[in-house]
């Protein structure tokens, strides 16, 4: 099994409306405050267009997306192949 | 809306120059011709009525702006075209560049030959000639139904729009540092009858960030802002650019222990002000703080996931028909939008 890892992506795609730089990888970045609605759609939409899949609604959660760690471990799990 | 077997009512009218807004042609006279008799007053009226108004000559741009300058007319035109391009393809470009219907549009010029080429390609425009165009303003097509206080700004508010979205692509860097640079005030009201009119016009222009599809008529909004047991509360945002104008319509209806958001609207325009996180921040502490529940409706429409997704992102989630909000972990309020709540809306954030 190999061990993709998105953190830098996520981090690369964050920078584009995040200036604060220090924040780590396990930081909220919804407790910032600093995510707008259109913010909020990119998120989404860049999962679904790295991975090239659709984020179903019960998987839109906050606890999915509030920091790179929390995006990294859910782009693992919906990117990971299912076993049969 | 019942109106709907009749045309649309203009909302942008296209000015030729030469012998048609003035008298004789620019680039072949010593002065700047003089404007024909009405055209002032006509220009006024339009704008005062919140119709959008642009140019579309065959001419040189810089001496034809200044000779409008000139006549201190230069501010009322927008995305004006003059070129030596087609009228057709000028009346395009501002149609596209306003993003509004080209079957709302009005184009007067003095050369039948020139409103026949813009009617070859966009034969929904309705051309007229400069002749009798005092005449216009009192045409039903070029009466708005109804005029509220955005309307009589709406060519202002256009014009900072385009000076804002300058300054955004000029700016270098991300987008909260952006957002600092604006200033942002957002108010909260409740609707009052003078709002009906425009919290109308956003229910009937806001399809994409609409959290339910419904759209509501004056009538209904009156008849819910006279219930005790409904709130109707307008959304208005300014920066340093100026108003924005009602950019939101919140509505909620007030059941035993719980609140329930059964219409929450977004104006597009400002879907990357944050303006939707910071309203329902707001609810949420307020809730908490009134120890309510608090719920909302959804329903999905092809153009409305945005508005799922600031939902669920604020907290809620789906029980039954209704999305349900847990109320913990409420952020803090940005710091970059000062938030001003009318009192008579009892909201407590403390």
């Amino acid at each position: 099994m190999t061990n993709t890892n998105y953190k830098q992506d996520i981090r690369t795609f964050l920078e584009n409306f995040i200036s604060e730089e220090d924040f780590a990888d396990e930081d909220d970045i919804f407790e910032l405050g600093l995510v707008s609605s259109l913010m909020a759609m990119q998120l989404v939409l860049f999962v679904e267009k790295t991975l090239d899949i659709r984020v179903e609604s019960e998987d839109l959660n906050l606890d999915n997306f509030r920091s790179i760690d929390r995006m990294d471990t859910f782009m693992q799990k919906v990117s990971a192949p299912v076993h049969g | 809306m019942g109106d709907s077997v009749t045309k649309n009512r203009i909302k942008c009218v296209v000015w030729d120059l030469d012998n048609t807004l003035w008298d004789g042609v620019l680039l072949e006279s010593t002065d700047v011709p003089g404007l024909r008799p009405h055209v002032r007053d006509v220009i006024e009226a339009f704008d005062q009525r919140g119709i959008l108004q642009s140019l579309a000559s065959k001419n040189e741009p810089g001496p034809a702006m200044a000779a409008l300058a000139k006549h201190g007319l230069d501010q009322y035109f927008l995305y004006p075209q003059i070129s030596w391009n087609s009228k057709s393809q000028a009346i395009g470009t501002i149609a596209e560049r306003l993003n509004i219907g080209i079957d709302t549009f009005a184009f007067i010029d003095d050369q039948a030959f020139e409103r026949d080429e813009v009617l070859s390609v966009h034969p929904s425009v309705r051309t007229f000639s400069e002749a009798g165009l005092e005449q216009l303003p009192a045409l039903q097509d070029f009466v708005p139904l109804h005029v509220t206080a955005d309307s009589k700004n709406r060519r202002q508010m256009y014009q900072k729009e385009a000076l804002r979205a300058k300054a955004q692509e000029d700016f270098k860097g991300p987008e909260d540092a952006f957002l600092r640079t604006l200033g942002l005030k957002l108010r909260l009201k409740p609707a009052s009858e003078e709002d009906l009119y425009r919290a109308e016009e956003l229910t009937l222009r806001t399809n994409q960030l609409n959290t339910t599809g419904v759209t509501y008529s004056a009538g209904q909004l009156r008849d819910l802002i006279a219930s005790a047991q409904h709130q109707v509360i307008v959304a208005e945002l300014e920066d340093r650019y100026g108003s924005y104008g009602a950019i939101g319509l919140l509505l909620i209806s007030q059941q035993p222990g719980l609140w329930c958001i059964d219409l929450f609207l977004m104006s597009c325009r400002v879907m990357s002000r944050g303006v939707g996180g910071v309203i329902l921040t707001a609810l949420r502490k307020t809730c908490h703080n009134r120890q309510l529940g608090l719920a909302a409706q959804f329903r999905e429409t092809d153009r409305n996931r945005m508005m799922f997704i600031t939902y669920r992102f604020a907290g809620f989630r789906e029980e039954g028909d209704l999305l349900m909000n847990e109320l913990t972990s409420i952020p803090a309020l940005p710091d970059y939008m000062q938030l001003d709540i009318d009192a008579a809306m009892d909201w407590r954030l403390q």
